[in-house]
């Protein structure tokens, strides 16, 4: 590997660039005596820091300490949704508000959302995690991010951005939505990457060919899309429509945002930024570790946030890891794509959407049956959500505009708490599914993308 | 004078008007008029029965939504200008129509997606009127 610069940018082995070399490519017996130098300096921090921690790890009758290598991280306690939902809005920050310097929060969520705080450093640590992400897929600076992840509570906007410019590229904030717009100003500034998630990345695929450009018309090269679980058979349509690399991207807003692991050019799992998160795989079940290569549910420990520092922080998302060597030089452990969730969690459109948000909503309408059903299904690349609700006697009055009234009010209800777009289908009673125990509430018919 | 109506809610699917009428006649009730909203996803279903009672409880044990209403039935003389007669009484009366139908019908009258096929399919089998027969009724 080549320096280009004293601390930055080295070329990877497969035409991408290591953003810091040095961290990058850390041999692994020093990667991981970094880990349990972090890992202590962390639990050091939420244990004086976060009550919260303090209490679990007390419980546990572990002293911060206490932790003197990987074998000790499976005594450690979990931390979940829960845990962070019940400690709205900066219970679990482990800094006083004055030092946080931004906040975000999760998608999608009814009730509390899980909030999410920076400290300056925090910041300055994430800008680097997204320009290892964008640098590896060959982004240099003076490239042209065109950013169009939505900008808000939401990390993906706001995350990508800072890492695009600190890197040192030309970032265009336009956001998600107004295809049209997309398209010219990416032929107009002539945009060299994308940062969206995969379903709009196909979207504009199409879009452009539907308007007759061609992707030698786009000087476009690479794409990064994440946000929502999608297969390598969409990564090469991506491909094809838009002349690119399509990099899957991975984060959740607990852990800061995107930036937790990225593809590198081979395309072969998400490198996991070890130096600053460590991940275990275990199974949902008996919360146990899995072995290397075995599907369970991933866990991250954060090992370098100031702000909001997470014990073993259940993620539900099912993958698997691998610590085999990559071809691009790059020593950190890779994740698959996630297979699937260990709750019940939907995605639509990038929304996190709980199946159980629904159904407050629904039961907070007096009028509406106990009985209901959510059907997610793909309309081209989009998600389209519907919810079934019976028509019973107190709904029913002798006017459409009744029924239509209704049904918009729900609608609205539904768009208010959980912001997205859902489609109230009015049925007869008795015809949505009754099933001996647990109700089938969802049904999804989303192939996989 | 009001008359008791029956209303029903109905999902579009192929056969369930056939069913809330099958219901009904073999019980013996007669439907003495009905209008049908126009199908989308669902419909709402306007009856006037010879027994509204006990039409509603043999609906509402199969499973059907209904709802009850009072409705003004008028009888409207059968020449030019009948019609408009009626009408220009509720108008003086200042009572805006939400809805009408004819009732006491012996012929229908509806539309579907494929109709040629729907007359092929039903020859023979209803009576079907020609444009010819349905002036001169």
């Amino acid at each position: 590997m080549t320096a280009l610069s004293s601390d930055h940018l080295a070329a990877d082995n497969v035409g991408g660039l290591l953003w810091e070399p040095a961290a990058e490519s850390l041999p692994t017996a020093q990667l991981g005596e970094l880990q349990i130098e972090r890992l202590r300096a962390m639990l050091e921090n939420a244990y004086a820091n976060v009550p919260f921690c303090r209490k679990r790890l007390d419980e546990a009758g572990l002293k911060p300490g206490d932790v003197g290598c990987h074998g000790d991280v499976a005594g450690l306690p979990f931390t979940t949704k829960i845990d962070l939902r019940d400690h709205y809005p900066f219970g679990m920050f482990a800094r006083p508000r004055d030092q946080i310097v931004r906040v975000h929060a999760s998608s999608g969520t009814t009730g509390n959302p899980t909030t999410v705080g920076y400290t300056r450093a925090d910041l300055d640590t994430w800008g680097d995690l997204i320009a290892r992400t964008l640098a590896a897929g060959g982004v240099k600076p003076g490239d042209l991010l065109q950013n169009a992840y939505g900008y808000g509570l939401f990390t993906g906007g706001l995350g990508l951005h800072f890492g695009a410019e600190r890197l040192g590229c030309t970032v265009v904030p336009i956001s998600g939505g107004n295809t049209e717009r997309q398209l010219k100003i990416m032929r107009d500034f002539g945009a060299t990457a994308l940062s969206c998630t995969p379903s709009y990345a196909m979207y504009l695929g199409d879009a452009a060919r539907d308007r007759g450009l061609r992707p030698e018309d786009l000087p476009i090269r690479v794409g990064f899309h994440g946000a929502e679980p999608w297969t390598n058979e969409l990564r090469l349509q991506i491909e094809a429509g838009l002349g690119i690399d399509a990099l899957d991207i991975y984060g959740l807003s607990e852990m800061g945002g995107p930036g937790v692991a990225f593809e590198c050019l081979c395309k072969k799992g998400m490198h996991i930024n070890e130096d600053h998160y460590l991940a275990e795989i275990i199974d949902p079940e008996t919360l146990r570790p899995l072995p290397e290569g075995e599907i369970g549910e991933l866990v991250f420990t954060t090992l370098s946030r100031e702000a909001q520092p997470l014990i073993r922080y259940r993620t539900r998302d099912l993958c698997s890891l691998t610590s085999e060597p990559c071809a691009c030089g790059r020593t950190s452990a890779r994740m698959s794509k996630p297979i699937g969730r260990s709750d019940d969690m939907l995605i639509i459109r990038g929304v996190n959407v709980f199946p159980s948000q629904i159904e407050e909503v629904l039961m907070s309408i007096p009028e509406i049956e106990p009985h209901y059903q959510i059907v997610v299904d793909r309309k081209g690349y989009l998600d389209v959500i519907e919810v079934w609700v019976e028509v019973g006697e107190d709904i029913f009055a002798e006017t459409m505009g009744d029924l239509e009234r209704f049904q918009r009010r729900v609608q609205a209800q539904i768009y208010n708490v959980l912001n997205i777009q859902a489609a109230v289908k009015l049925k007869e009673p008795k015809t949505i599914q009754r099933s001996e125990g647990k109700a089938v509430r969802v049904v999804d018919r989303r192939t996989a993308l | 004078m009001k008359v008791t109506q029956l209303t029903v809610f109905l999902e579009n699917r192929s056969g369930r008007l056939a069913e809330v009428a099958d219901l009904l006649g073999s019980a013996g009730i007669n439907i003495r008029g009905f209008s049908t909203t126009e199908a989308a996803e669902y419909g709402i279903v306007r009856l006037i029965v010879t027994d509204p009672d006990r039409a509603r409880t043999l609906l509402h044990e199969a499973g059907f939504t209904t709802h009850f209403s009072q409705v003004i039935c008028v009888k409207v003389p059968d020449e030019p200008g009948g019609l408009a007669r009626v009408l220009d009484e509720v108008a003086t009366a200042g009572a805006s129509i939400d809805y009408l139908y004819s009732i006491s019908f012996q012929n229908i009258c509806f539309a579907v997606r494929d109709i040629d096929r729907a007359v092929e399919l039903l020859a023979g089998k209803v009576t079907l009127l020609s444009d010819e027969e349905v002036r001169a009724l």
